[in-house]
């Protein structure tokens, strides 16, 4: 059987040596084999990332649709509702989120959708290619999977060039995916060629970003540190497009995808500012053909940075060394909640007109006021989508928990528990530095997230009171993340091997509090749910029984996961 | 000599395990295990891979509760008093895993801050010695480098007991070389030692006293001079045949008559038979009378011994029955255990030479 299969491969590569292939004399031999070879690794990666951009494309479509008015695109009268909205649009928060105020020259569903989304949709494909380049080519090479490749009927410049080729096909794909759907399902002022401008917009940035990678994948030996490279310089022309929109828009040309946006489809339909865009990704992917010639196989450009030769006092402390692994995916998850809370955020000022039509929602959202009380008022309606969106934030928040909390079991199976319990340090202090920072990591995550669901709210709504009031909110939530650490305390002490269920405690939370309203579910579902027991701050009033039952379920729950632990046998390799 | 080994008073005894047993599910990974190390030793603990070696060491780091029988540590209980006995030893695992994002530097001082300090001279020069670069990230280290780190974690620290579970596996011989002189030098300041390995060299050239273990049990204990078929030395040679004929029988079968030499076998031109290290010299004379061809010596590995020695006792004996009490264990069983095996191997090779040839 495995005669069989390993037969194949060395078929192949004797047909091509027997077919006359000089490996020595030309580089990009073997490239097509490595081509098909990528596209299959990626047969489910690739149309998943492409799908996932259509969708949050087309989830773009419907906002944009809520928020421009159809009427706009036949006649230019503007009604006076849209140009309260267009108004709103204009806001220098709104504007670093979307994209240049240029767009609202032509007030349409369609030139919203571009303003709205080709800034997260370039950030998407983006981070598409440079992942696949970074994939197929140093990350190979880290794993010695290209050093076999090449030792093969393999150019040199044969991964490089498949990579490219895979990362290309992608973004080509996608831009052509959007060309089609975008006139079928568009908001009206869609039009053929616009669409055809919005996928190759997206498809030009797709390409820039493979050029860079194709770069950084050179610069450093590590798939790591090449990707993380990669995606500060997206992160970079994100932040540079950001600015200039917010401003005067010169520094926005600094960006590729500021190029992207300054096409303006559905509104000017220019194709020319898509010309710097491939002139740079030919350049960057040159530049990576000729910073390859200049390294070995394995080694990178850029000499690997020495790290301290000795530990900081923190680090040798307990809570300091949990700190430094779990700090990243802290920081990570910040920022990431600071940008989501502020997302929904800066919808706070719309939210009456985009609920007008929306009935089912607006009722499940009053809905989630307690004792079937409706508020009429617009401010009550965006304290009550307020709570909703909070829930949001604190699942959000509890994924983090439970990652974190679930970090000395990775810790445990990889073998790196067994030398520190070795050492003075106790079963009761180690898994409980991990865990402090899992609760009090995961409490910050949430007021990060309510930080910027606040700030951008108060901003959009108006009303400065709202970000004190919803920090207030998100620490309610705090007792529920602590009961989903705690049950994950409470498995990985009892239950090592079945620690993988605490994920279940977000997946529930979300499933019954957020769709559950939606769906209308009986409210009893909730009561298994400890975000179900939170009050919904800050649509309904404070009560404090359920936050102290809370703590207390979280504290006996963790005591019981430090016992247990404490009793059993640590899992070694 | 009986009354030597026999009488260790509490005092002197770093560690005494006595009856363990640790299943994992359907497996008996230690089955009845007793051993012994006294005060400023250097023991080896001899083993095969899946032994129970590494078994045994967690369970005297507190890692993992046996089932039954008892273990003390420095005078104190290695589960209740885990954290106390282990800011006076040190380990080091046979797999050294680091933090990928921690450098080398950064886990030596970790390790070794979190026992309860380090000496910073000493760590300077044992990473000097060892020749690590204490720079590097842990995701970047090899095997060799990761042991290293343990090991220079280990031995820097002031511990009166240093575990040691095969903390050279990945080093090169050079590194190997270092290795030994440490433990060396660790046993002049009086630490003890508790060395698992599976390389006879190693175990033979700084122990004082070796364990066997074998299916979870000791199988035997002493002295490396006690357990001499461990010393010895295995010679293969291709001899002149036309010469020294003794009326018929085969030129080399003088050897048999001289002291030391056992399983001597020979066909055509072709002698092979082990020496004690001690008759090695008069048996290598006598071969040179004999018109020597080629020469090729080397020392029994461990899998050799194992088979030949303690594979017939246990099948023979079954389990329960080799443990003939806790207060003569050492000599007694040693003995035994030579008789046994000295008559196994007259059967062993017979068997041997009628199968194959």
């Amino acid at each position: 059987m495995s005669a069989v299969t390993d037969a194949a491969p060395r078929d192949e590569g004797l047909r091509r040596r027997e077919a006359g292939g000089t490996p020595g004399g030309n580089a990009l031999a073997g490239t097509g084999v490595l081509f098909r070879f990528a596209l299959r690794r990626d047969r489910l990666r690739l149309p998943a990332w492409v799908l996932a951009a259509l969708l949050v494309t087309l989830s773009g479509v419907r906002k944009a649709a809520d928020l421009a008015p159809d009427a706009a695109a036949l006649g230019h009268q503007v009604p006076p509702e849209a140009a309260d909205m267009s108004e709103t649009l204009r806001g220098p928060a709104m504007l670093a989120m979307t994209g240049p105020e240029h767009y609202l020259t032509h007030f349409t569903p369609a030139s919203v959708l571009s303003m709205l989304m080709i800034g997260y949709g370039a950030l998407l494909v983006g981070l598409m290619s440079v992942l696949t380049v970074v994939r197929h080519t140093r990350a190979d090479e880290e794993r010695g999977i290209a050093e076999l490749l090449r030792s093969g009927v393999v150019g040199r410049h044969a991964t490089l060039s498949a990579a490219l080729a895979a990362a290309a096909v992608a973004d080509v794909a996608l831009g052509a995916l959007f060309a089609l759907v975008l006139p079928a399902v568009g908001p009206a002022g869609v039009t053929g060629g616009g669409a055809l401008l919005y996928g190759a917009a997206h498809a030009a940035v797709g390409l820039v970003f493979a050029g860079v990678a194709a770069v950084t994948v050179q610069l450093s030996a590590h798939a790591r540190a090449a990707g993380g490279m990669a995606l500060a310089v997206l992160g970079a022309a994100y932040a540079l497009r950001a600015a200039g929109d917010v401003g005067s828009g010169t520094v926005s040309w600094l960006s590729p995808i500021g190029w992207a946006q300054r096409t303006y489809p559905f509104v000017d339909d220019r194709w020319w500012p898509l010309l710097p865009a491939l002139a740079l990704a030919l350049a960057t992917a040159a530049a990576g053909y000729v910073l390859s010639t200049r390294r070995d196989v394995g080694a990178g450009v850029l000499a690997a940075r020495p790290g301290r030769p000795g530990a900081s006092a923190a680090l040798a402390r307990p809570l300091g060394f949990a700190l430094r692994l779990h700090r990243g995916l802290l920081a990570g998850f910040c920022a990431a909640l600071l940008l989501l809370g502020a997302m929904y955020g800066s919808l706070f000022g719309g939210v009456d007109d985009m609920l007008k039509d929306l009935d089912d929602v607006r009722e499940a959202i009053t809905r989630g006021a307690p004792d079937g009380r409706r508020r009429g008022e617009g401010g009550s309606l965006v304290e009550a989508f307020a709570s909703t969106i909070m829930l949001v934030v604190a699942v959000v928040a509890s994924l983090h928990v439970v990652m974190a909390a679930l970090r000395p079991r990775a810790e445990e199976t990889a073998g790196r528990a067994e030398p520190l319990l070795a050492t003075g340090l106790s079963r009761t202090r180690w898994f409980g530095s991990h865990l402090a920072l899992a609760l009090g990591g995961g409490t910050v995550v949430l007021l990060a997230g309510s930080l910027g669901l606040g700030l951008a709210g108060s901003a959009s709504a108006g009303d400065s009171g709202l970000v004190w009031r919803l920090l207030g909110a998100g620490l309610g939530y705090a007792p529920a993340l602590w009961v989903t650490g705690g049950v994950a305390a409470l498995l990985f002490g009892w239950a090592p091997r079945a620690t993988a269920l605490a994920w279940a405690v977000p997946a529930y939370g979300f499933a019954v509090g957020y769709l559950g309203k939606l769906l209308d579910l009986p409210g009893r579902l909730n009561d298994l749910s400890p975000f179900g027991h939170v009050p919904q701050l800050p649509s309904a009033d404070m009560r404090w029984t359920p936050v102290v039952l809370l703590t207390l379920v979280a504290a006996v729950l963790v005591a019981a996961g430090l016992a247990g632990f404490r009793r059993r046998d640590l899992d070694t390799k | 000599m009986t009354a030597a080994t026999t009488v260790t008073a509490p005092a002197t005894t770093a560690l005494s395990v006595s009856g363990l047993v640790k299943t994992f599910g359907a497996t008996r990974a230690l089955d009845g295990l007793d051993l012994q190390v006294a005060t400023g030793e250097v023991h080896g603990f001899l083993g095969p891979n899946g032994a129970g070696k590494s078994t045994t060491l967690r369970i005297l780091l507190g890692l993992l509760r046996a089932d039954t029988g008892t273990a003390r540590l420095l005078g104190a209980d290695p589960w209740d008093d885990a954290v106390a006995l282990h800011r006076r030893l040190a380990y080091v695992p046979g797999d050294v895993e680091l933090w990928p994002g921690l450098t080398g530097g950064e886990a030596i001082d970790l390790l070794a801050r979190l026992r309860g300090g380090i000496d910073a001279a000493r760590r300077a020069e044992l990473v000097e010695r060892f020749d690590l670069d204490p720079t590097k990230k842990g995701r970047t280290y090899s095997k060799g480098n990761r042991q290293k780190v343990a090991l220079i974690a280990a031995l820097a620290s002031d511990a009166e007991l240093l575990l040691l579970d095969e903390p050279t596996a990945g080093l090169d011989p050079l590194m190997e070389v270092v290795f030994q002189d440490l433990v060396l030098q660790a046993r002049n300041e009086g630490r003890t030692v508790l060395l698992s390995s599976h390389i006879l060299s190693q175990v033979e050239k700084v122990c004082d006293r070796v364990s066997i273990v074998r299916l979870g049990r000791v199988v035997q204990s002493g002295t490396l001079s006690e357990m001499r078929h461990l010393t010895r030395t295995t010679i293969e040679a291709e001899i002149d045949p036309t010469r020294h004929r003794e009326g018929g029988a085969h030129p080399a079968s003088g050897l048999a008559r001289l002291p030391g030499v056992h399983d001597l076998r020979t066909e055509g031109a072709r002698v092979r038979f082990s020496v004690d290290g001690a008759h090695l010299e008069a048996a290598v004379r006598h071969l040179g009378d004999l018109g020597v061809r080629s020469l090729n010596s080397h020392p029994p590995t461990l899998e050799e011994l194992m088979l030949r020695h303690y594979g017939d006792e246990l099948a023979a004996t079954g389990h329960g029955t080799t443990t003939d009490g806790t207060t003569t264990p050492d000599v007694s069983r040693t003995d035994t255990a030579r008789t046994d095996a000295s008559a196994d191997l007259g059967r062993t090779d017979a068997g041997t030479e009628g199968g194959s040839r």
